[in-house]
């Protein structure tokens, strides 16, 4: 009686573990609960197929790109967007595209384990969730695991010893830093409340290698349902350029995008650097805005004896390119995913506070 | 020619004593300290995880952390150790974030009984907080008096309703307790030593400052406003019953900063703000300047914000006590590191107890350099003492700044009633 007891319970729970397993493994949609506690793991959420590490997006889950990025201790970032079934984003000219609830941007930092050649590996280190709330966003960073099967998630970041080659074919190491719950605010921060910053218009309107042919990604966001109200032909010019491609802009307009890009985040009226009176989007026409000849206003020692931001024609008396390329924590700018120069930026920079008259 | 062989006395013995307490820069403090990255997770894991109404306690140990911690937008919360010198808190060599500790957006946060030291930066900042209580706390770089020390031991900024209280600072390359651009302010019971400026308000509006032991620090007590900040024209500060001693701490602020332009020996400094009351306090032993009232132009600074008041306006320095017979006759040298300090050196050949400017804004002044009633500098009842007047008003600028001076404090013999701080302590000291 008692070995029938236990045998029948044993089966039982086997039964109702090869169901469980069966509801996890074979229904493998994009499953995002709002409401719910964020998943433990990043897998569960299943927006990848096939093994997690390849990326393979799944059903809805669509890649996509921007013309300049924000820069990160030179990780590479495979980005996706996902959408509830019958959702979409409605255009906005100037900001984020207005996301409906529910809606999830997906942020994957690695590093190819040499940048000269992608085909031979590469480490992922990270996987950021922006995830839409009925009235706010939320920020999840999952961590990945070191045999890549599988990213859980963390609240309080992490640091990571990175080593590739880089694109010079030189040794490459760094401290990969994952940011905690509280510094993803610092810079997602528009008028205090937590934002998207990428996927405005202007940085998406260019044409991206879908699996099934290249194509704007705007024009793809509307036929795919994931955007109302675009218009092409009102939006041509509405693009910034490629920091780092000649033929994308003048020296001018390609150094205000990186900045703009990777600074005006918090450098802006509505950012959380607003009180230094350093404003960096393109948009701002105002050279002292810009810097130009205008002294800091809390800068300290991270000013390096210099009076000014930008003195044109003088990119060595200026506290931007100093802080651009000093790594120390107190000075360094941007204050987070920066622990190395940017060297091709700096370069950038430099070259236009030249140039400049 | 006697004048300038005097000068030129003081000038050497000034030179010969001035690296007297000089200290050098110490390795700073790691012996003991815990350094597995799991604490500073924990640290961080609580400060993110707490409810709003809830309290992060800090255990009993030595830390030693490599990232700024962060607390933002919470409500209501209590962050604590198991007391000062027993939790301590260090960020030697730290490599990500500026600040030791940093609260953002929130809302009454009482933070105690804790010792923070060595941040890069600054080792307490708070932005964009209502409700700030801190207390209980030690804030300090064990590096020695040196320049690549943080800038302030603890630093509220752009706060309201903050209370600083029974809390000791020192070794900052700025100021010790710093509070910038806030409403509604209280700092009492505080001990500031060894610092660039002990305690000092900026472009606050309304603060209460009383009970304060400022000692050893290039300067004081300091209540300054400054051009171009979001909160502009600081005003309305009640200073009373504070000790200010022995200010005569080297200044190893940072060169460029303002502070780095305050004469060692400064008790008080008044630089700038309206309505300011500063009453029975005790400034003992500074050896430059007992109390200054000063406008923006002494900092030798350009000014170009057309938004902003340079000038000091209706300010009261009554009843206060000075003296300075503590120092020896070497001691008793002002301070020659500085311009201001040498200026004053120059112009007035040996220490003042209270030192006015006489900028007198152009606004309301008359003919004569004059402010009208309900805008003058008054002092009255500050015992004999030594006055020196720059009537920096005739000055065309630094060519004649030394000409105009004279000791006459009889334009200064006036009262106010009702300058207000804050009016949230009581004045149990008048």
């Amino acid at each position: 009686m008692k070995k029938t007891t236990i045998l029948s319970l044993s089966l039982i729970a086997f039964f109702c573990l090869l169901v469980f397993n069966q509801c996890k493994v074979a229904d493998g949609k994009v499953t995002v609960d709002i409401n719910a506690k964020p998943f433990e793991k990043l897998s569960e959420y299943h927006f990848f197929k096939g093994k997690l590490k390849d990326l393979l997006p799944n059903d809805k889950v669509l890649p996509y790109d921007l013309i300049t990025a924000l820069f990160t201790d030179y990780a590479h970032k495979s980005r996706f967007v996902w959408m509830p079934e019958g959702t979409a984003a409605a255009y906005t000219k100037d900001e984020v595209v207005d996301f409906p609830v529910g809606a999830v941007l997906i942020k994957n930092f690695y590093y190819p384990n040499d940048f000269r050649d992608e085909s031979k590996g590469r480490k992922i280190y990270e996987t950021r969730l922006l995830v839409k709330r009925k009235d706010n966003w939320d920020a999840l960073t999952y961590v990945w695991n070191d045999e890549q099967s599988d990213a859980e998630l963390s609240i309080v970041g992490d640091n990571k010893n990175v080593s590739c080659i880089d694109i010079h074919g030189e040794k490459m190491n760094l401290n990969y830093s994952v940011p905690n719950k509280n510094q993803c605010k610092n810079c997602h921060n528009l008028n205090n409340v937590q934002m998207p910053i990428g996927p405005k218009v202007r940085y998406l309107n260019k044409e991206f290698n879908f699996a099934d042919g290249k194509k704007n990604q705007l024009e793809k966001w509307t036929e795919v349902g994931y955007l109302t109200g675009y218009k092409k032909e009102e939006n041509i010019d509405n693009k910034i350029a490629d920091a780092f491609d000649p033929t994308s802009g003048t020296l001018e307009v390609r150094a205000k995008s990186y900045l703009e890009v990777n600074c005006a985040h918090c450098h802006r009226k509505e950012g959380s650097a607003n009180t230094t009176g350093l404003y960096l989007m393109l948009s701002d026409k105002n050279p002292e805005s810009w810097g130009v000849m205008k002294s800091p206003v809390a800068a300290g020692r991270a000013s390096g004896d210099n009076l000014y931001d930008i003195v044109p024609g003088k990119p060595d008396e200026s506290i931007l390119v100093y802080r651009m390329t000093e790594n120390d924590p107190e000075i360094r700018m941007p204050e987070l995913g920066r622990s190395v120069q940017h060297k091709e930026a700096v370069e950038l920079i430099r070259q236009w506070i030249t140039e400049m008259k | 020619m006697r004048k300038f062989i005097l000068f030129s006395f003081i000038l050497i013995a000034g030179i010969v004593f001035q690296g007297c307490n000089n200290e050098g820069k110490k390795a700073g403090d790691t012996a003991g300290f815990e350094t597995d990255e799991k604490f500073q997770k924990e640290f961080q894991e609580k400060l993110i995880l707490v409810e709003d109404g809830g309290t992060v306690e800090f255990h009993e140990g030595k830390f030693l952390f490599k990232k700024a911690l962060s607390v933002e937008g919470k409500k209501n919360i209590t962050i604590k150790g198991a007391g000062a010198g027993k939790t301590i808190l260090s960020f030697l060599g730290q490599t990500e974030g500026a600040e030791g500790i940093l609260a953002t957006n929130c809302q009454n946060i009482i933070i105690e009984n804790f010792t923070i030291q060595d941040a890069k930066g600054d080792n307490l900042k708070l932005k964009g907080c209502d409700g700030v209580t801190i207390r209980y706390m030690n804030s300090t770089w064990t590096t020695g008096a040196d320049t690549s020390n943080g800038n302030y031991g603890y630093y509220p900024v752009e706060c309201r309703n903050v209370l600083m209280e029974y809390s000791e600072v020192s070794y900052c390359a700025d100021a010790g307790v710093y509070i910038g651009q806030s409403t509604n302010v209280t700092i009492h019971h505080c001990y500031a030593h060894h610092n660039v400026a002990g305690i000092e308000i900026e472009n606050c509006i309304n603060s209460d400052i009383y009970k304060n032991k400022a000692e050893n620090n290039s300067g004081g007590i300091l209540v300054f406003d400054l051009p171009k900040l979001f909160q502009g024209n600081g005003r309305n500060a009640k200073v009373w019953d504070n000790d200010c001693i022995n200010n005569n701490f080297q200044n190893f602020g940072k060169p460029g900063s303002i502070v780095a332009s305050i004469p060692p020996g400064s008790g008080m400094i008044i630089m700038a703000t309206d309505s300011v009351d500063v009453f029975n306090n005790r400034i003992t032993n500074n050896k430059t300047v007992g109390i200054a009232c000063v406008s923006y132009f002494m900092t030798g600074k350009q000014l170009n914000d057309s938004t902003y008041g340079p000038y000091c306006n209706t300010i009261s320095i009554h009843d206060n006590k000075f003296d300075r017979s503590g120092l020896s006759l070497k001691e008793k040298v002002p301070d020659l590191s500085t311009d201001l300090g040498k200026l004053l050196t120059a112009t007035f050949k040996g220490a003042l107890d209270i030192f006015v400017d006489g900028s007198a804004d152009p606004k309301f002044r008359d003919k004569n350099g004059q402010l009208p009633e309900g805008k003058k500098i008054c002092i009255q009842n500050n015992g004999e003492v030594k006055f020196g007047n720059l009537n920096a008003w005739k000055s065309k600028g630094r060519e004649d700044i030394m000409d105009y001076k004279d000791n006459d404090m009889t334009k200064f013999n006036c009262t106010y009633t009702g300058i207000n701080g804050n009016n949230l302590n009581p004045k149990d000291a008048k």
